[in-house]
Formats: structure tokens, C-alpha cells, sequence
């Protein structure tokens, strides 16, 4: 193909993302009369429990990615071509509606009055556990909670996950595991030692896909966490559009939580040792 | 005031608008006004215009910062900010004194809501709403024995259903009248006990929100939270249960008024404006349409008592202690700032 079909993404990606990052870079070295200062680094220290709670979040979301999505997209990529496309459709679907809606509805079911606490109501959970056990709330707690935030990043990421580990399992060369299994290995063998690594393209991919936007949200933990507690991504909000306006120290903020994310990211790919070019989309 | 989305659709709307009328634009008089969304009647803008003969070229904003920047840039000639921006733009030298021989219409505003501490000459602004923070509450679960003062906000026997502003300025603002301190103060030891006031709330508060109270009050998910009476209105028709109340401390008092900013470059179009805006048949139809009290006094005088009682629509600000905000000194804004950040880490 020819390269010059390349320049629009070049220009896209100069004007789009390198220009502001740049521009972060640039603020979060100015103080607000525009002179050089260290001064908004000096803050982080005392932030160490957010960058503590982001990344902690972000980390078991993406294991739960994971864990929900690698089975999945094994077992979707042994299905039939037709059933595949259907699978497919059905990850999609739930994308065709807007980011935020979806998340709302997710307020909706776990609120206290909410849809699931009214069931376990009906079905007279909550008064069994009321009368055999002193429980002595009349709901169940489930939104306000980490546990809430978590499944919202979950439910929100998850494709993220699937779509790149599920590319790399159907161009898997089935003679690979024919060989693995005529040698006499048994099927968890064959999977441990044949399917699993050579699928680690796309589980990179598919970890730094989930990982990436769930370190930095702000919307999902505001709506179903309580917002008594911030991340990262709140507090970088919070000096942009707080009353305070102070984008130096946004973008300060900004700017460690990029520089963390590539190391977490070259320390991924250190168990991604090269071996195969294919589905490893990111960096 | 907090109604961004709506906003957002009649920003788009207006831009619409804005192409059609380009045509004829050129010959006659214009008129560049900036509100916030959802904020007039636009009925109004059109009978101003026949009226007057002068092309009204009204834009939106979603908060005041966003205004900040606009008009650093951008030349308007009637801007209807809040108290505290009023007061910044003031000590930034943005606004021209007014003129109220062209403005004879200011006799009709209620002089409770003149001399504020954003504008205490009261040469830069003309009221054109007011409100109060209150606490909204559910008849159904809040005892009226404890209902009256701000303390309903750290009663712990409403732990995990009641709320807080999630927004530095209101929040504190809040602890500080708790305390008895001004909402303006400059101390940071007031400040610092204001926060510790609202950490010891944290555990009794089932969030700390903004919109999301719009929502959790009426679906009854929490008790009590503070709003503005404003919007309680909206609340309460969903709800007929919630209630709303100023608590006897003090409250903040906020205005949004209109102004001309320096660089505007059509005065007397927009004395014309605030004027018309001021007479009491548009300020009626302006006070039906954005829910939001009116400072006019005829306004007041015309509507039934029972509106005018109520203390949803018009606050008996003689009752309590109220205060508006002012511009912050940027040092105090970062204090904020830093409070805020330790209140929700």
C-alpha cells in the first residue's frame, strides 16, 4: 500500500494527540504567570492514596476482564462462522448505546429501592435475613460501594477485552494443537503450553485496552460510587472545572498519571517477549 | 442554573437560529446577549425586537467560568452572570458602570436584592434572579422535631440518607453558616473547621453530589439533601412528599444580574434591553417561564399569596441571616481547592 494513504492519520494524530500532550507537558512546568516552576509537582505526595485507589480499581477490573473474558472468547472462537458474528453482535450491541446511559441504567438496578433490591424484597430475602440473621438494613448494599464502581468498569471495558484476545484465537494455526495433541498432550496441556502462549498478544492488548480507561475514569465512579472518594480522574476534573481553574496543576497531575501508565504498560510487554507481531495493538 | 444539558440542546438550537437570521442582520441595529441556558422566555427576545427595531443575537453559557473566558475574547453587550463572578469581573475592571437614567425601569426591583456584597454601590448590575440554599427533606422519614437547622445534614440517625454538595464552594459554604463564620471568609482556620465539620458528615452521607440529587430525592434513595430552591420546585412536583425549608443559621443568598460588560459595543441597545427585561409584564412572563424568584416588586405584588408565601418560590430572607458570595482571592481558591481534595481522599 502506499505510504502517503498514511499522511491523514499522521496529520491526525500531530494535531489530535501529540500537540496535546505537548501542551500538557508544557503546563505542568509553568506556575500561572507562565514561568517555570517544580512548585505543581509538589502536590503528589499528598495524592498518594488516590493514585493508590485508581490503579487498585483499575487493576481488579482488568482481572475480572480477564477472568470473564478469555473463557469467552475461547469458547467463541470454536464456534461455527455463523454463530461467531452472532456472538460477536451481542458484545457490540450493548456499544450502540451511549457510555453514559448505560452506566445510568446500572444506577438504577443497584440503588437501594433499586431493581435488584426490590426483588430480593419480593422474593422475602431481605425479611429472612432480617428475622433468622438481625440483618438490619432493609436493602442489600450495592451501589455507593467499590464493588459498584468495579462492575461498572467491568460491564463498560469488557469488550475490550474479548474482541482482541478472540482475534488472535481464530488465526491460531490448528495444526499446532493437531501436533501438540498426536504428540499425546492432554487437553489442558495443550492449552497451557500451545493455545495459552501463543494468545498473549492479544491478552496484552486486551489488559492494556481495559486497563488504560479504567485507571483514568471519573464518570463511572461518580455515579455509582458515592463520590466521597476521588480518582484520579476526579481530581484531574476537579482543577479544570473546579472554582479553583488550575490547569498547571491539572496538568501536572496529568502527566504522572501518563508517565504511569507507560511503565505499567513496558512491564506488561516484557512478558510479551516479541514472539509474534499479530494482535499486539498497542505499542 | 445548574440545567447544563438543556443548555447544551438550546446552545445548538440557537446556533440554528442564528444562520437563518444572517440574511438581514447587516442593515438593522444588533444586540449581543449571553445567558445562561434554558434562562428567558425566548417569547420576550422577539417582542423586544418588535418593539424596538434592534436584532437580538442571544447565545448560551453552562457556568461562569465558561463566561470568564468567553468575554476576555468575545465583545457582548448584556452578560447575566452570578454574584461572585459579578464581583470578580468588577475587580477585573471587566464591566461599565450603568447608566440608570436610560434604566428607569431599576426602580422596580426590590432593593433586598441591591447592594449586595458582589456589587455594594450598585452601579455595575440589575437583579434578574435570586434564590436560596435550603434542605430539601421527605415528610415521610424526617421527623419534624428535627427539622429547622443545618444540623439535619449530620443528624446520625439518618446515616446513609442524606447527601451533600458535591461542589467545594456550596459544600463548605454550608459548614461555614453550620459554624456561624461568613461564606466570604479569608481565614483559613474557619475554612480548615469547616472541613473537618463536613469529614465528620462523610460517614452519615450516603454521596456527595450535584445532579444525581435531582434524581435520588424524589426516588426517595435518600431523605434530605441541600438544593436550591429553584430547583426544589422541580423536586417536590415530582414528589409531593419532599419539603423544603431554609435553615434558621443563614443561608446564601445567590443573584444573577444582568451587566454590560467594557467592551460592549452597542450601550444604549443594551440599557433598552435590561430595561425591557425589568418591566413588569415581561418580568412576569420571564418569572413563569424560568421558575426562578423574582427581584421585581411588582412581580411579587401581582402574583396570589399563596405563591408569594411560600417559601419555595419567594424566601422570606428576613427571617434568617443570608449572605451572597464574592470573588475569592486566588490563594483561597486553591485553599478551597486543597480542603476539598483532603475532604474527599
Amino acid at each position: 500500500m502506499k505510504k502517503s494513504f498514511a499522511y491523514p492519520y499522521g496529520v491526525w494524530l500531530a494535531v489530535f494527540i501529540l500537540a496535546p500532550i505537548l501542551m500538557v507537558v508544557v503546563y505542568a512546568f509553568l506556575n500561572a504567570d507562565g514561568g517555570f516552576t517544580l512548585h505543581n509537582f509538589s502536590y503528589l505526595p499528598g495524592y498518594l492514596p488516590i493514585f493508590g485507589r485508581s490503579f487498585w480499581l483499575a487493576f481488579l477490573s482488568t482481572v475480572v476482564c480477564l477472568a470473564l473474558g478469555y473463557p469467552m472468547a475461547y469458547l467463541m472462537s470454536r464456534l461455527s462462522a455463523s454463530k461467531q458474528s452472532l456472538c460477536m453482535m451481542l458484545i457490540m450491541l450493548p456499544m450502540w448505546i451511549n457510555f453514559l446511559l448505560r452506566t445510568y441504567a446500572w444506577m438504577s438496578i443497584l440503588e437501594n429501592n433499586g431493581f435488584i433490591n426490590q426483588f430480593f424484597r419480593s422474593i422475602g430475602l431481605i425479611s429472612f435475613l432480617q428475622s433468622h440473621f438481625g440483618y438490619s438494613l432493609d436493602y442489600i448494599p450495592l451501589i455507593n460501594t467499590q464493588g459498584a464502581i468495579v462492575l461498572g468498569m467491568v460491564y463498560n471495558f469488557l469488550p475490550f477485552m474479548v474482541l482482541p484476545i478472540y482475534t488472535v484465537l481464530i488465526k491460531l494455526d490448528r495444526k499446532l494443537i493437531e501436533a501438540a495433541q498426536d504428540l499425546g498432550a492432554p487437553t489442558y496441556l495443550v492449552f497451557r503450553r500451545v493455545i495459552f502462549p501463543l494468545s498473549i498478544p492479544g491478552v496484552i492488548s486486551g489488559i492494556t485496552m481495559v486497563f488504560v480507561p479504567s485507571v483514568s475514569t471519573f464518570v463511572i465512579s461518580q455515579m455509582l460510587g458515592s463520590g466521597k472518594n476521588l480518582l484520579v480522574g476526579d481530581l484531574i476534573d476537579l482543577q479544570f472545572m473546579g472554582g479553583a481553574y488550575n490547569p498547571h496543576l491539572g496538568s501536572a497531575i496529568a502527566l504522572v498519571m501518563i508517565i504511569l501508565i507507560f511503565i505499567c504498560m513496558w512491564i506488561m510487554n516484557k512478558f510479551d517477549d516479541g514472539s509474534s507481531e499479530e494482535g499486539g495493538l498497542l505499542l | 442554573m445548574k440545567k447544563r444539558m438543556l443548555s447544551l440542546l438550546l446552545c445548538s438550537a440557537m446556533c440554528a437560529g442564528l444562520l437563518s437570521g444572517c440574511g438581514n442582520a447587516s442593515s438593522a441595529e444588533v444586540l449581543n446577549v449571553y445567558n445562561w441556558g434554558e434562562y428567558i422566555d425566548t417569547d420576550l427576545i422577539d417582542q423586544f425586537e418588535e418593539e424596538t427595531g434592534i436584532k437580538v443575537i442571544y447565545n448560551t453559557f453552562d457556568s461562569n467560568e465558561n463566561l470568564y473566558s468567553r468575554i476576555q475574547t468575545t465583545s457582548y453587550d448584556v452578560i447575566i452572570p452570578s454574584d461572585y463572578a459579578i464581583s470578580r469581573f468588577i475587580d477585573e475592571d471587566m464591566l461599565q458602570p450603568l447608566n440608570y437614567d436610560h434604566i428607569p425601569n431599576m426602580k422596580l426591583i426590590d432593593e433586598k436584592y441591591t447592594h449586595l456584597d458582589f456589587d455594594p454601590e450598585q452601579k455595575y448590575s440589575v437583579p434578574y434572579t435570586w434564590g436560596v440554599v435550603g434542605i430539601v427533606y421527605n415528610t415521610k422519614y424526617v421527623d419534624k422535631a428535627d427539622i429547622g437547622s443545618w444540623d439535619l445534614l449530620w443528624n446520625p440517625k439518618y446515616t446513609n440518607r442524606t447527601a451533600m454538595f458535591n461542589n467545594s464552594r456550596d459544600a463548605l459554604g454550608i459548614a461555614l453558616m453550620y459554624l456561624g463564620y461568613s461564606l466570604n471568609t479569608t481565614d483559613k482556620d474557619e475554612l480548615r473547621e469547616a472541613a473537618d465539620l463536613i469529614i465528620a458528615g462523610k460517614p452519615v452521607y450516603q454521596g456527595i453530589w450535584m445532579d444525581q440529587i435531582l434524581e435520588k430525592l424524589p426516588s426517595e434513595e435518600i431523605v434530605a439533601a441541600p438544593y436550591y430552591n429553584g430547583d426544589a420546585v422541580t423536586m417536590i412536583d415530582e414528589n409531593p412528599d419532599l419539603a423544603f425549608y431554609v435553615p434558621k443559621e443563614g443561608t446564601n443568598l445567590f443573584v444573577d444580574a444582568m451587566c454590560i460588560p467594557k467592551n460592549a459595543k452597542n450601550v444604549s441597545g443594551a440599557e433598552k434591553f435590561i430595561n425591557f427585561m425589568c418591566s413588569t409584564e415581561a418580568a412576569m412572563a420571564n418569572w413563569e417561564y424560568v421558575g426562578y424568584s423574582s427581584p421585581q416588586t411588582e412581580v411579587y405584588n401581582e402574583l396570589d399569596e399563596e405563591i408569594t408565601s411560600d417559601p419555595l418560590y419567594f424566601p422570606d430572607i428576613t427571617q434568617y441571616p443570608t449572605e451572597a458570595y464574592t470573588n475569592l482571592p486566588t490563594e483561597i481558591n486553591q485553599y478551597y481547592n486543597d480542603l476539598w481534595v483532603d475532604i474527599l481522599t
